[in-house]
């Protein structure tokens, strides 16, 4: 990969054991590649190593190629990827080495280009020049990334903080048009409420609030997180199952949490060694990509039409809203949605909660509406 | 080229900093060496003073460790405390070398009271390997080279704890071991310190599980091990190969860990309780067990020949190494979370409220001396909760914000 010779390099390095400059490398395409290719538990980490070093040591003109590799990158080999872009950043600072600034503020610039890619343009931004990342920020309060928002966003807080009746309530309505993040849209949200504009929170997150429930089902010595109840293999609205104390039905039950929590104590009792599940349909407009994003201090299983997304076995360690983040595709038209829920035997004033939080989103956090009610 | 270079290096080496290699008496791990928290070297000061404090970028109460001349402490920050930080100090100065920032692969929700930054750094004299409680592992050099890094939820999915991980890893060898114990997917590792790759992984029981590993090599020529302990007891294992030596089943803690002195391990289980593994692997023997020697979240400390616990309420425990009977309780200023260090007779004891307590210990009492409080942030309500490092007459301690240096003052 690099044509010149190594020995002196590496004798001296070996001498100091400090940094020796690298000739620049003819191309960190090969050194970029060997960072993505990192696998699972460590493969390829012994050539990434290497690698590493001489991506780091090819200087800032490498930095355009880096980020755009840390776009297609899985999530470890992108922090390969950005100890380098950051390592080298740091480099070019101490020798004063210009730093392609333009191609981080471009990149940002394009909200079409992988979300990962703009963070690690954004970090680094603000590693190279603190004062360029801040003036970029207010564009970025409706940016398809989450995180990238939550400056500009709170920017647009403070400036309605300063303001006072319509001026205050247009500016926070502004706000809240952007927040996605719960701390900052509970801000916005309060002050709305106190200017006499109340916020549906459940709509402004998109919480599933209305469903059908059954249980309880068993779960002594949790057990029933690995068992196939009948609605695991088939939903039947209409069916009748053999629970843990006799016969029970599907029935609705609507959650009025301004967070959409799904209480099942309300329907089913305060249960313990108990197994419920919850059902809703889901109507997309489209296919599309989404997220489902799912707040749970009990062992869940969430499927969506009939194909399990993910499941947790952990009971009472904590709640608290996009706890979980999953990935899915809607299909258009009708998607259903099963969460299986499962109490354990726990006694504690803390493990009485048995319930959860479900909203649809897309990647950015943005609500997701079901076209159908 | 090379004759070229010779005076090139040879002036460099009179200008740049070169990392003096570790000494026995550097802090390579939580509570410092053979994680006992005492320093065989080391001085506390009398009266505790301020030697400098340097801000933290973020969050954190993991220890930092001490190598050579340099100081390593993780931090985390960020709205969602995914940004995972390690910093190098001078261990002289406190001021900054390199730091080095990764991107949480794992879920990173913790309880408030802990942060993301909970587990300790820890160091073979010539790498460092940080992790955080969303199981991202990263290995550098002294200089801040990245060696590898893992993503051990990325790896296995339900590694994790909502709480928060906080078991600190520990090198045997070219073992590096990493307990990622929870309710689910629960393991621990050996990883390949050179490449990070698994050399062995045991399934463990399915709890949640802030214990850190701890060595075992009760003769310079057994085998070395790692000491696992979980709320089901206490595992011996081949650090190099993952193979279960022997298994001591009982109620132990999942929060505070053991400490080993010679052939004996001191449990905190059922309070404490003294093992005396079998040399033919079979499962150790309970030597003696006291209740009143609960250690609650801190671990046992053994100095002066005593065994020192401080419980819930403050009050600090001497038991005897050889019985478990208690020689004496002295009441301090609680709660603590930050396990006491100790050199010589004193103890060096930092409760959650800032407040640094010398103690001299003896088999007939306790004799508090100086004291210090440290200047904690009242907007943050923040807590100390790390374990300090200790080298020479130097501790170092950190909190959210700040890292400090005490001193004598001289």
């Amino acid at each position: 990969m690099n044509p010149a010779p190594r020995f002196p390099r590496l004798l001296a390095a070996a001498l100091l054991g400090v940094f020796v400059p690298h000739p620049v490398l003819a191309s960190p395409g090969s050194a970029i590649e060997s960072l993505l290719a990192v696998g699972p538990e460590g493969a390829g980490n012994e050539a990434a190593s290497g690698a590493w070093k001489e991506l780091v040591d090819s200087g800032p003109a490498s930095l355009p190629a880096i980020l755009e590799a840390s776009g297609k990158a899985s999530p470890v080999a992108a922090n390969w990827l950005r100890l380098a872009a950051a390592a080298l950043v740091e480099r070019a600072k101490t020798t004063k080495t210009p730093i392609p600034l333009d191609s981080l503020e471009a990149a940002l610039s394009q909200p079409t280009l992988p979300g990962s890619q703009r963070v690690l343009a954004f970090d680094l931004l603000q590693l190279a020049d603190p004062a360029r990342a801040k003036a970029v920020e207010p564009s970025l309060a409706d940016d398809p990334v989450q995180e990238l928002r939550r400056g500009a966003v709170q920017r647009l807080i403070e400036t309605a903080k300063t303001l006072e009746g319509d001026s205050a309530k247009t500016a926070y309505l502004k706000a809240l048009q952007s927040a996605r993040d719960e701390d900052q849209t509970q801000a916005v949200a309060e002050a709305l409420e106190k200017l006499g504009s109340p916020v549906d929170l459940q709509k402004h997150f998109g919480f599933l609030t209305r469903w059908h429930v059954v249980g309880p089902f068993e779960n002594s010595e949790r057990r029933g997180f690995e068992t196939v109840f009948p609605p695991e293999e088939k939903i039947d609205l209409s069916a009748a199952y053999p629970g843990k104390a006799g016969e029970i039905r599907w029935q609705p039950f609507s959650s009025q949490d301004p967070r959409g929590k799904v209480d099942l104590n309300k329907p089913l009792g305060l249960l313990k060694e108990a197994t419920a599940y919850a059902t809703t349909l889901f109507h997309s407009e489209t296919e599309r990509p989404a997220e489902l994003r799912l707040g749970c201090k009990n062992a869940w299983k969430v499927w969506l039409n009939g194909k399990l997304l993910f499941s947790r076995d952990e009971y009472h360690r904590g709640q608290q809203m996009d706890q979980y983040k999953l990935p899915c595709t809607l299909r258009k038209g009708a998607n259903t949605l099963l969460i299986k829920c499962c109490q354990n035997e726990q006694k504690e004033t803390w493990t009485v909660e048995w319930e959860f939080q479900l909203r649809v989103c897309d990647s950015a956090g943005t609500a997701i509406l079901s076209t159908q009610n | 080229m090379l004759p070229r270079l010779a005076p090139f290096c040879l002036g460099l080496l009179s200008i740049l900093p070169v990392p003096a290699t570790h000494a026995a008496a550097d802090w390579l791990q939580f509570r410092g060496p053979a994680s006992t928290a005492v320093s065989e070297t080391g001085q506390i000061p009398e009266t505790p003073t301020i030697d400098w404090s340097v801000p933290l970028p973020g969050r954190g109460l993991s220890s930092p460790i001490l190598v050579g001349d340099r100081l390593f402490v993780t931090c985390s920050s960020g709205s969602r405390q995914d940004l995972l930080e390690l910093l190098c100090l001078e261990t002289n100065t406190g001021k900054t070398l390199w730091r080095r920032a990764l991107r949480a692969t794992g879920r990173t929700m913790t309880y408030p009271k802990t942060s993301v930054a909970a587990p300790s750094p820890c160091s073979d004299g010539k790498r460092v390997f940080a992790t955080w409680s969303c199981n991202d592992v990263a290995a550098f050099d002294l200089e801040g080279t990245l060696l590898w890094t893992r993503g051990i939820t990325a790896d296995y999915p339900n590694v994790s704890n909502s709480l928060g991980m906080a078991s600190s890893p520990l090198v045997i060898g070219n073992t590096l071991v990493v307990m990622v114990e929870n309710d689910s997917e629960s393991y621990s590792l050996g990883l390949d310190v050179r490449s990070g790759r698994n050399l062995w992984k045991l399934d463990r029981p399915k709890a949640a599980n802030w214990t850190s590993p701890v060595l075992w090599q009760p003769s310079p020529d057994a085998r070395p091990a790692a000491l696992l302990q979980s709320s089901k007891g206490l595992t011996a294992v081949d650090a190099s190969t993952g193979s279960v030596l022997w298994d001591f089943q009982g109620n132990a803690s999942s929060m505070s860990s053991c400490v080993v002195s010679g052939t004996r391990i001191f449990a905190p289980a059922g309070g404490i309780t003294a093992l005396q593994p079998a040399p033919d692997g079979a499962p150790p023997v309970s030597l003696w067990n006291s209740r009143q020697l609960n250690p609650s979240t801190t671990s046992p400390v053994l100095i002066a020949g005593l065994l020192l616990t401080t419980n819930n309420a403050g009050v600090l425990t001497a038991g005897s190494p050889e019985d478990g009977a208690v020689r004496w309780k002295q009441r301090l200023t609680g709660p603590f979370s930050a396990t006491p260090v100790g050199a010589g007779n004193r103890i060096l004891a930092v409760s959650e409220k800032g407040l640094v307590q010398v103690v001299e210990v003896s088999p007939a009492e306790a004799k508090p001396l100086g004291q210090l409080q440290l200047p904690l942030q009242e907007d943050t309500k923040e807590l100390i909760l790390s374990t300090p490092a200790l080298r020479g007459n130097h501790a170092y301690i950190r909190t959210d914000s700040t890292l400090w240096r005490i001193g004598s003052g001289r």
